[in-house]
């Protein structure tokens, strides 16, 4: 059969995720996966297995005992049955099925549909893509069982009965369905019991009953049963529609304090979204992450509470990270959360959290041979984030200047790396008297934050003597008074006269002055002072160096 | 014997040409260097040595935050990402902004004393990518710079060796040491005033008649690696690798310079 008749051929991949709840269960706790586990679900002291594994079914443990009769087994892991992650672990399957093919339908909750229709071309024959997504299903953490055939119910029932990879080539429907027993079909139980009356066991009995009489005995039901069993059944793909939400959950048993244990859970939920984020082709450019906060009195922790309560019961903690380039590195993007948090951490423990990610398609660049470096944006990111530990959020960043009369008006933006900062580029709010090349520059000004208060003597009006904390001495030159003053309407309106001074200070001769002058020569300065009118007194703005 | 050496010589020069260009002498090795865009200072210093350490020392009002807005300048308008280390939060973007320097390529990190200053140049260069990091520590007490220790410069040096970060250091005494790979000392000369003698001294009535009208800066040139690798490569001028007193002026000019209307003789 060449490529091309691969091409057209009608062919779905059933994925099926066995003992679901468990898996949903081990996805968050990877150690967990060679050890015998046993879920439980109900109100305590009542709660009841409700899913075992193969190791805790060989060890004898049997669904509806009690929490203590399975605590007796020894080296059970016994964890309560998380819906939340179940939930999860369903849209990681989603993920994975839109990661290969933009039809899939979402079958149950622990299987789905792909159409491999047009993949042969991008990814080979059916087997190589049955593998591809054994493959990826494991990168999200999740053991598959995956059935590819040209009858959808047939992959479904096939996935179901079979452990691994199972291609069944056309025509041979009945002969590969065979042998699964008839529980793959999930009848009805009075049916079932009906069946095993009977002694029909497997499928292959199943389908050698006559039609009609099984109809009369038992319905379209089992009309609808043989029908299976023969491999004949057919029906159409319900699609299901491709969603972009990315978000996993944890509820917690015991409150959570310490940053430590908070970054290993955060750890794992970024591990699985970023795998997510990884199978669509995505990154995410904003992470937005929600606690819920144990805000009992005593400490002692609550049962885990309703998410949506929590949430609007307004004890939660909110934070939103906004990143440069979409990003879907999860130690990289831990470090940014552990920066954050670190820097303005949750008021209460935590007993539950969510973390999405907004997505976004990768950044693709192109790099050029005579472009100048600079700095990586992931790696960008994370120094301005320990920065911002070091000095604060708002003393890190770029400046943007304030189109405003107002004395050092400016704004502290984001900073970009060269290559990614949109190409913007701000009006100047002042005229540019010079720019580079110009043969002489420009004298700076050096701003005093805050500035500090002088002692001033006048003489005729005109300054004669400055004091103030790091510099005194005589007037030697001044230039003002030069007013200005506005926005008049605010409380923090200016009005203020400024002067430039050439302060000198004379010879330096005692011991103490000289630890911090550099040298015992005259000392002189250029400064700019002013005169604020409206809290009458003398302040030093800045100095020119 | 000295014979022998010679011929000896002579012949691994003959077997040896074509393949090695020069043997038995040594490699002229050329740092990269970055104009200040002030014709004086690349006369004077060839340029910011980009892989080094260059250290830029004065008093107060001597033309160190000048020199370093030029820098930055030079470097944003070549599209490079640059930093600067705020060691008592002085920067004035305003100012940065009349010197050319594009200030969304600048990344200022405002700091309140001299450990943030050191564990953010740390963060800076681990961080990698700058054109120019700039270490701003003017106008903190040179007591204070004085207890640094000196491995930290060594350390800095180290960590923007062999690449193309200019690490400029900006203080009031030069405390790096043998790490700088270049050392300028500024002074300034009187500054300049717009009005006549008779109207400076004695003091107008009138001030507004006088306008500051720039400065001339005094740049001496302390050492230079880039001249005494280029020295060392010629086997000559090695006395002069730490000969100090080499010097250039250049003058400065106030924002409204250009803009004063022409009453004033100009100094």
């Amino acid at each position: 059969m060449s490529i091309f008749d691969l091409a057209l051929f009608m062919a779905f991949a059933s994925i099926y995720v066995p003992e679901f709840s468990i898996q949903a269960v081990v996805r968050a706790e990877p150690a967990l996966r060679q050890r015998a586990i046993a879920l439980i679900e109900g109100c305590p002291p009542l709660e009841r297995v409700v899913a075992r594994n193969e190791a805790a079914a060989r060890m004898g443990l049997d669904l509806g005992m009690t929490k203590s009769q399975a605590a007796q087994f020894p080296s059970l892991e016994i964890r309560p049955r998380s819906r939340i992650e179940e939930q999860s672990t369903h849209a990681a399957l989603l993920d994975l099925g839109w990661s290969v093919s933009p039809r899939v339908e979402d079958t149950a909750i622990d299987s789905i549909v792909v159409d491999l229709a047009g993949l042969a071309c991008l990814f080979g024959s059916e087997e190589a893509i049955a593998h591809l997504l054994a493959k990826r299903a494991s990168d999200l953490g999740l053991i598959v069982q995956i059935a590819v055939s040209g009858n959808l119910e047939v992959a479904l029932h096939a996935a179901r009965g079979f452990a691994g990879i199972t291609v069944i080539p056309p025509g041979e429907e009945s002969k590969r369905l065979a042998a699964l027993p008839i529980q793959v079909f999930w009848p009805p139980a009075e049916i079932l019991e009906t069946l095993e009356r009977w002694g029909v066991r497997t499928c292959e009995a199943l389908a050698k009953l006559p039609l009609l009489q099984l109809s009369e005995r038992l319905g379209q039901q089992g009309v609808q049963l043989h029908q299976w069993a023969r491999g004949a059944s057919a029906r159409s793909m319900i699609l299901a529609e491709p969603t972009l939400g990315f978000e996993e959950e944890m509820a917690l048993e015991d409150a959570v304090e310490e940053l430590e244990s908070l970054a290993f859970l955060l750890g794992r939920l970024l591990d699985q979204l970023c795998a997510r984020l990884t199978a669509r082709s995505l990154g995410a450019c904003a992470l937005r992450l929600r606690f819920c906060l144990d805000a009992s009195s005593d400490g002692e922790s609550v049962p885990s509470p309703n998410r949506n309560a929590c949430l609007n019961e307004k004890k939660s903690y909110e934070k939103i990270l906004t990143l440069p380039v979409p990003m879907r590195d999860s130690k990289m993007l831990l470090k940014l959360l552990r920066l954050h948090l670190q820097s303005d951490p949750p008021s209460a423990p935590i007993v539950h959290i969510v973390l999405a990610a907004d997505p976004a398609p990768p950044r693709v660049t192109q790099e050029g041979l005579f472009l100048p470096s600079a700095p990586d944006p992931e790696k960008l990111e994370l120094t301005i984030a320990r920065l911002a530990n070091v000095v604060g959020n708002s003393h890190v960043g770029s400046p943007r200047l304030i189109d405003s009369y107002r004395p050092d008006a400016f704004d502290m933006n984001r900073f970009l790396s060269p290559h990614d900062a949109p190409r913007i580029h701000q009006k100047g709010i002042r005229p540019k008297i010079i720019g580079v090349g110009n043969r002489e520059p420009v004298v700076a000004f050096r701003v005093f934050r805050p500035a500090p208060r002088a002692t001033v003597t006048l003489r005729e009006g005109r300054p004669v003597h400055i004091s103030f904390p790091t510099m005194h001495g005589e007037v030697a030159a001044a230039s003002g008074p030069w007013r200005t003053s506005g926005e008049w309407w605010r409380e923090d309106a200016w009005h203020r006269e400024e002067w430039d001074v050439e302060i000198r200070r004379p010879s330096i001769s005692n011991t103490n002055a000289i630890e911090n002058s550099p040298s015992t020569e005259p000392q002189k300065g250029l400064y700019r002072i002013y005169y604020d009118l409206m809290r009458q007194a003398w302040f030093v703005a800045g100095m020119y160096d | 014997m000295a014979v022998n050496v010679a011929a000896l010589r002579s012949q691994l020069e003959t077997a040896l040409a074509g393949r090695v260009p020069a043997p038995f002498s040594r490699r002229s090795i050329q740092p990269e260097t970055a104009p200040f865009n002030i014709p004086e200072m690349d006369t004077l210093t060839g340029g910011l040595p980009q892989g080094g350490l260059t250290e830029i020392c004065g008093p107060a009002s001597s033309g160190r935050a000048t020199l370093l807005l030029s820098a930055l300048a030079s470097r944003t308008a070549q599209a490079e990402a640059c930093a600067l280390v705020d060691g008592r939060d002085t920067f004035d973007p305003y100012s940065a902004e009349a010197a050319g320097v594009k200030l969304e390529r600048l990344l200022w990190v405002r700091c309140r004393n001299i450990n943030q200053c050191l564990q953010a140049t740390d963060l800076l260069l681990q961080g990698g990518g700058f054109g120019l990091i700039a270490i701003d520590l003017s106008v903190l007490a040179p007591k204070t710079v004085r207890y640094v220790p000196l491995n930290v410069w060594f350390r800095f040096r180290r960590a923007v060796e062999n690449t193309s970060t200019i690490l400029l250091l900006l203080d009031q005494e030069s405390n790096a040491g043998s790490c700088a790979s270049l050392v300028l000392r500024l002074g300034c000369e009187p500054f300049r005033w717009l009005g006549s003698e008779a109207q400076r001294a004695p003091l107008p009535a009138n001030s507004c008649a006088c306008l500051l009208d720039g400065s001339q800066i005094q740049v001496e040139l302390v050492r230079s690696r880039l001249k005494s690798a280029t020295a060392m490569h010629n086997f000559q001028s090695f006395a002069r690798m730490n000969e100090p007193g080499r010097a250039a002026n250049f003058r400065t000019k106030t924002k409204w310079s250009d803009f004063r209307e022409t009453v004033f003789e100009t100094k």
